[in-house]
């Protein structure tokens, strides 16, 4: 009723194979695209700007690689954070070396070398599957954090081991250090994730993404019918460890500001990795939902006390809030193990059919 | 050339000029490889039964070990607070049973993984609340447990052995034998291993699966509960004991993910080897390697043999 492509005829292959078939998806992913950049703006204070969305859009990002990685490709990987810390730290010495060029060039570079990085430690995804793999890319997340901390000439030597963002510009706005205000940062963020979530789409709906499909269904079964695997696998790794990269350093240069080596440690892999699972393995809209789920829950949690004027200790809330997100994990995964991204087909589904019972 | 002689002489010619350090040197890393063993032993217990992958292992052992602690602390005597401990790891795998395994069942891997690492998050919130984040003393003393120091002399020097870490192995392998002759000889170790090898050719001979899960993660949380003990007398009780879930990852997958021995060896290998490559070889690289050695050994390892050293072969079909 309100979902109904009735009378929307394709006359062309590429038309039926588009990314939104449907008008009803184009004037929504529209209309959000404009909330997103005019509506969000006008309502959102900076603190909102700064705490939900931006780390919520880098998050989606670093969600959709490791999506690319386990949903499409079905390799499981516990090396997340590393990557994000790789392209963090590959970010802050480009952009430190070469100052004169615009730092955006230099964040969408980084991901280039936290895809070299992932291709060796995807090397084993031929031998070793399924769950020994997610271990042996623990081997990367522990031999890579142990790199940021003990390798100084990866923070320049800096005293603190931690590493800054420099304060850079674009068409004379300041979008990095500390003198950017939330709004600038919110745009390029924004501008940055589009255009990659845009790209990633791109990839899993062709040729390549299709690959990665019959990889995870069945590798041998996949290999059998021409699959070369060894580049598929390695494929899905390095495109995977690039929007990880990407993520990682767009999280020190326009969220963090200044990260530590334990801000890539192994908990932000797992976060990740439950945006993934809770929004749901293979889909796009998925890792926008996951990331959106499990950044704000523990913020809304943190604040729902206040709405209500209950006072309770911070401990005590931190400890709650631990319980509250890890059971609701559980729950998630016994009510829904194909995430919100199911919740939502289904929706489409009632509202397609509405006032109809199927 | 140097750097060839750093690699390839100076650790072995340390190792000959000083033997009671080497021999001291594998003493601890046999200790810490105990240790990781357990640790691993309950995976393999709850891998082999269910099929899940429980990372919740490392957060059960610092859980048993508070649940312990804090008994103590709040008046109970040491031994009724030990019966306790273990009567809360019961109704803890009777209620995982219930409320994350029975709905969860037939999901894949993964998800299952996910559902143990929730269960870590929601372990860690609910300890911290009830017992408090700081790090507490193990009652070593109250439990009976010998903490003196004993020196051996060899080769004219001493062998410092501390008398809990004899304890702790003796511990280990009496619980490992105890296992294992409760697999072999009795009725449930019979059922545990028929739904270990098949799940439903076991529900066929009416063996109730949701009574064997109960018996394993119970099983699985005395292990834990033991090495809670053992590894918070050595050190501290604190939450940061679950790292040595991590730890014990390496081993699983060095000694293959359903094998009990396996577990016993890697971990073993696990322990010695990082403490061997930290001591002789560490320096080399600035420190510290032993975050992620037992991860490379492992790694290697995996490339040649991918089922682990005792796991079962892992055969595909299209």
């Amino acid at each position: 009723m309100f979902y109904r492509e009735v009378g929307q005829f394709k006359s062309t292959y590429a038309a039926d194979m588009a990314i939104f078939p449907i008008r009803q998806d184009r004037i929504g992913i529209m209309a959000i695209l404009a909330a997103a950049a005019v509506g969000v703006p006008l309502i959102a204070n900076d603190f909102v700007l700064a705490s939900i969305m931006i780390p919520g859009l880098i998050f989606t990002l670093a969600a959709i690689g490791l999506n690319i990685l386990t949903g499409y490709a079905g390799q499981i990987s516990l090396g997340t954070g590393a990557f994000m810390g790789v392209g963090a730290y590959a970010a802050f010495k480009l952009a430190s070396a070469f100052p004169q060029v615009n730092v955006i060039v230099w964040i969408l570079l980084s991901g280039v070398f936290s895809a070299g990085v992932g291709v060796v430690f995807g090397l084993p995804s031929l031998r070793i599957k399924g769950l020994y793999l997610a271990v042996t890319t623990l081997a990367a997340q522990f031999f890579l954090d142990w790199c940021f901390v003990r390798v100084g000439w990866l923070t320049d030597y800096s005293s603190s081991g931690a590493i800054e963002a420099a304060r850079r510009s674009l068409f004379g706005v300041a979008i990095s250090g500390p003198e950017a205000t939330p709004l600038s940062r919110y745009f390029v963020v924004l501008g940055l994730v589009v255009f990659l979530t845009f790209i990633a789409s791109n990839l899993v709906h062709g040729r390549i993404g299709r690959t990665w499909m019959m990889v995870r269904d069945m590798d041998i079964a996949a290999e059998l019918m021409g699959v070369r695997l060894l580049p598929a696998k390695l494929l899905a790794f390095a495109v995977s460890s690039y929007f990880a990269g990407v993520a990682g350093a767009m999280m020190v240069f326009f969220w963090l500001g200044a990260a530590e080596p334990s801000a890539f440690s192994i908990s932000l892999s797992f976060q990740v990795l439950f945006m993934v699972i809770i929004g749901g393995l293979g889909s796009m809209i998925g890792s926008y939902f996951g990331a959106a789920f499990i950044w704000a829950l523990p913020v809304l949690i943190k604040f729902a006390p206040n709405l209500f004027g209950v006072e309770i200790q911070s401990a005590t809330v931190e400890h709650a809030n631990s319980m509250i997100v890890g059971a609701l994990i559980i729950f998630f995964l016994i009510v829904e193990p194909h995430g919100l991204a199911r919740l939502w087909a289904v929706a489409k589904q009632k509202l397609r059919v509405w006032p109809f019972p199927w | 050339m140097d750097l060839l002689a750093a690699i390839f002489v100076d650790p072995f010619v340390r190792m000959g000029t000083n033997p009671t350090f080497l021999i001291q040197v594998i003493w601890e890393g046999f200790v810490s490889g105990v240790l990781y063993a357990l640790v691993a032993l309950g995976f393999v217990l709850i891998f082999k039964a269910s099929g899940v992958f429980n990372f919740a292992q490392g957060i059960m052992v610092v859980f048993a070990a508070l649940a312990l602690v804090g008994l103590h602390e709040a008046g109970v005597p040491a031994w009724p607070a030990l019966a306790a401990a273990i009567g809360i790891m019961l109704i803890l795998a009777i209620g995982i049973e219930r409320v994350v395994l029975r709905p969860l069942v037939n999901q894949p891997d993964i998800i299952l993984l996910m559902a143990t690492i929730g269960l870590t998050r929601f372990l860690v919130g609910l300890g911290e609340m009830v017992f408090g984040g700081e790090p507490k003393v193990m009652i070593t003393e109250a439990l009976g447990i010998p903490t003196g120091i004993l020196r051996l002399p060899l080769f004219e020097k001493n062998l410092i052995l501390k008398e809990i870490d004899i304890t702790a192995a003796v511990v280990a392998i009496l619980m490992v034998t105890f296992l294992g002759v409760f697999f072999a000889r009795t009725k449930i170790g019979r059922a545990l291993r028929a739904v270990a090898d098949d799940h439903q050719a076991a529900l066929s001979v009416g063996i109730s699966l949701n009574r064997i899960w109960v018996i394993v993660w119970f099983a699985a949380g005395i292990v834990a509960l033991v090495t809670g003990i053992m590894w918070g007398a050595r050190s501290q009780v604190s939450f940061d004991l679950e790292v040595i879930a991590l730890k014990a990852l390496p081993v699983l997958i060095l000694g293959g993910f359903t094998s009990v021995p396996g577990a016993i060896v890697g971990g073993l290998m696990i322990g010695i080897g990082e403490k061997v490559g930290e001591i002789y070889w560490g320096r080399l690289l600035g420190g510290g390697i032993e975050s992620w050695l037992a991860y490379l050994i492992a790694l290697a390892f995996l490339l040649f043999r991918p089922q682990g050293l005792f796991g079962e072969k892992i055969i595909e079909r299209v």
